[in-house]
């Protein structure tokens, strides 16, 4: 059953009690990964990406925090799980790496010892093996003299290296899903390039579902087979690689290609931005206030809809998305934000 | 590790060394002061002036002077107090050492033991009603000064209660281990937990911080998605971590202590160690037992902080290049 989902996230609300009431940080984020597919969760600072991936393994730890939704994996509600069911699932069947490599491992410790710790929390094997075992790992992840290196602290290695121990150790018990928080924002680009590339390698070898979460526009189509685009808590866009890169819907999918840089074509002055600063507008469209193409519709909440697997929340016409686009970059219609923009270039 | 542990010794002796020509200068070359006099003590006759300027060799040079000095102190045991007639000053000091040894290691046990424990449970148990009421009880040992504490003590177990509930408190003094452990032991009881709790509470405090610091830490969240326990995760990794602070300031309490800081609690509970000597030694103006002591405090608190280097490399890994 090569289609059926490994992991299916049903309206999963994340909610902070704060000093003054209620922040939503993930608010009714749905989506589903299918075994050995890479889906790309790309968004601003603070879209929620990372605090849903933490509820859905169930690392968000404040008591100020509340939960809600369906999160199943395997046949399983995540969520309704006691704390040492969710163990035996953390680790063993789905691994997660984070951003910054540098911190990510207890320093007193060897990297072959972190590894065996995690392999022994859930297989009944020597020290021995888990040892041998790691160093096989070391291997497939391309460090260097791995029998050596095994014995290692985190502090003898260079980012890179350690990025690729913290995959090592999140592969050990052969994870169904893997879960990757920014794997490459903390790395130089070439660095960046060998991890995804080492990535690309291992859910081939492995077999394992990827959920990438990342900024980089760049990262997304490099590895994912389906984008997922966030906004204040909400996705905002749904669907295949090609669909969501070729033909984007939601406004905010352009603005963030847009503000990529273009290798080839004309060099543009000054690169599209997206005005305003990150954070979900209060009531209606999450992404109203900084929308260029805000009208009435937006004081209420779009639901996320679309035919053929690629979907969006936006009240545009479905028609004619591509025209209204292009029309925003050089129309006359362009928003005050972009034209001060604008002014300010020309004064230069 | 070896490499580093000779290194780390080797760079302690050269301390001592200066250590020692710093407070041989200090004694010896002050200008305006004639050390004879001093040593000699108030009203000393012509006559021991004299024996104090030949037995120290006032009339050569420096270098020759800390020379024989050294050897007074180290090679021939002989240095001699004037203002108490002639006792020795080696042996004085060497019985005085398993008195403060005894009570700063004994102290120092348990207030490691106490202050992990209740740093440990305040810091893990953050944000119930167990944190602030540790804490609370460590600041209630930080803020009791030994002297106060100890007097109190006495005054309760050897005067005011001494007849019924603590009837089995001995008189204050010391009992020498070798001749009696069980009495070596319960002489020392009361000026350990005096001692410790003070400690007992800087050390619960500063760990609690460092605990939850540490908690926080990115290498704590990876711990938790490996699916390891919440108490391995405490124990061998915030835990692990939040102790080497500790262990650092405990090699310079530990060193400080055993130098002769325990002086109030020895003094309290009439303990003839190194503290209490130095004490008379300071009411008397008597140099040589100054001298001597104030090198045998230094030589434990450089000891100390190597050992407790060595210890810290063996914690830290990160240490071990450097």
């Amino acid at each position: 059953m090569p289609d059926q989902p490994i992991l299916e996230v049903d309206d999963l609300r994340v909610r902070f009690r704060t000093g003054g009431g209620h922040f939503t940080a993930v608010d009714g984020l749905s989506f589903s990964v299918r075994p050995g597919e890479v889906l790309g969760v790309v968004g601003e600072s603070g879209s929620g990406k990372s605090v849903s991936m933490l509820g859905v393994l169930g690392l968000i730890r404040t008591p100020n925090a509340e939960i809600s939704g369906k999160v199943v994996f395997r046949g399983r509600d995540l969520l309704a799980l006691k704390d040492r069911e969710m163990r035996a699932v953390r680790g063993r069947e789905i691994a997660m790496i984070f951003q910054d490599p540098m911190t990510a491992l207890t320093p007193v410790y060897t990297v072959g010892w972190q590894i065996a710790e995690q392999i022994r929390a859930h297989e009944r094997i020597s020290k021995r093996e888990a040892r041998d075992r790691a160093v096989r790992l070391l291997d497939e992840v391309g460090i260097p003299a791995p029998g050596k290196r095994v014995d290692s602290y985190p502090h003898e290695f260079s980012g890179g290296m350690r990025q690729r121990v913290v995959i090592a150790m999140a592969l050990s018990c052969n994870p169904g899903l893997l879960i990757a928080d920014e794997p490459t924002t903390a790395l130089d680009v070439t660095t960046q390039a060998q991890i995804l590339d080492l990535m690309r390698r291992l859910r081939t070898d492995h077999g394992s579902a990827i959920v990438m979460i990342t900024h980089d526009m760049g990262v997304v189509s490099e590895i994912a087979d389906e984008v997922l685009v966030m906004y204040g808590g909400r996705a905002v866009e749904r669907g295949a690689r090609r669909d969501v890169f070729h033909a984007p819907r939601h406004p905010y999918t352009w603005g963030l290609l847009d503000s990529v840089p273009r290798v080839g074509g004309p060099r543009v002055r000054r690169l599209p931005t997206i005005p305003g600063t990150p954070g979900a507008s209060a009531g209606g469209c999450p992404f109203a206030d900084r929308c260029t193409h805000r009208h009435a519709a937006c004081e209420e909440v779009p639901a996320l809809t679309g035919g053929s697997g690629h979907l969006d929340a936006c009240w545009l016409p479905e028609e004619g998305r591509e025209r209204i686009r292009r029309g925003d970059r050089s129309g006359p219609e362009a928003s005050p934000a972009r034209q001060s923009a604008r002014a300010a270039d020309e004064e230069r | 590790m070896i490499g580093y542990i000779l290194r780390r010794f080797g760079a302690a002796v050269l301390v001592l060394f200066a250590i020692s020509v710093l407070v041989f200068l200090i004694f010896f070359a002050t200008p305006g002061v004639d050390p004879a006099a001093r040593i000699a003590g108030k009203n000393a006759d012509p006559a021991t002036l004299e024996q104090v300027r030949a037995s120290f060799g006032f009339d050569q040079p420096l270098p020759v002077q800390y020379l024989m000095m050294m050897k007074h102190l180290f090679v021939s045991h002989d240095l001699t107090s004037f203002v108490n007639r002639g006792t020795l000053v080696i042996p004085q000091i060497m019985d005085a050492v398993p008195v403060t040894l005894s009570l700063v290691v004994g102290a120092a046990v348990i207030w490691m033991v106490l202050g992990v424990a209740m740093g440990t449970l305040a810091g893990a148990m953050r944000g119930t009603l167990v944190d602030p009421l540790v804490m609370l009880l460590g600041v209630f040992g930080v803020s009791l000064p030994v002297y106060w504490l100890g007097e109190v003590v006495n005054l309760v177990t050897q005067k005011e209660l001494h007849d019924s509930v603590f009837s089995w408190v001995p008189p204050l003094g010391y009992v020498p281990l070798s001749q009696s452990p069980g009495q070596w032991a319960l002489h020392l009881l009361l000026p350990w937990l005096t001692l410790a709790l003070l400690y007992a509470g800087i050390y619960a405090r500063l760990l609690r911080g460092e605990l939850i610091q540490a908690l926080n830490e990115d290498y704590v969240r990876t711990a938790r998605a490996k699916g390891l326990s919440e108490r391995r995760i405490l124990i061998r990794h915030a835990l692990r971590c939040s102790l080497i602070p500790i262990v650092s300031l405990f090699g310079l309490d530990f060193g400080a202590l055993v130098g002769g800081a325990a002086l109030l609690t020895e003094v309290v509970f009439g303990l003839p160690g190194v503290g209490k000597l130095t004490y008379q030694a300071l009411q008397n103006l008597d140099l040589p037992v100054i001298m001597g002591t104030v090198l045998y405090a230094a030589f434990f608190v450089v000891l100390a902080n190597a050992v407790v280097d060595v210890l810290y490399a063996r914690l830290d890994p990160r240490v071990r290049r450097a």
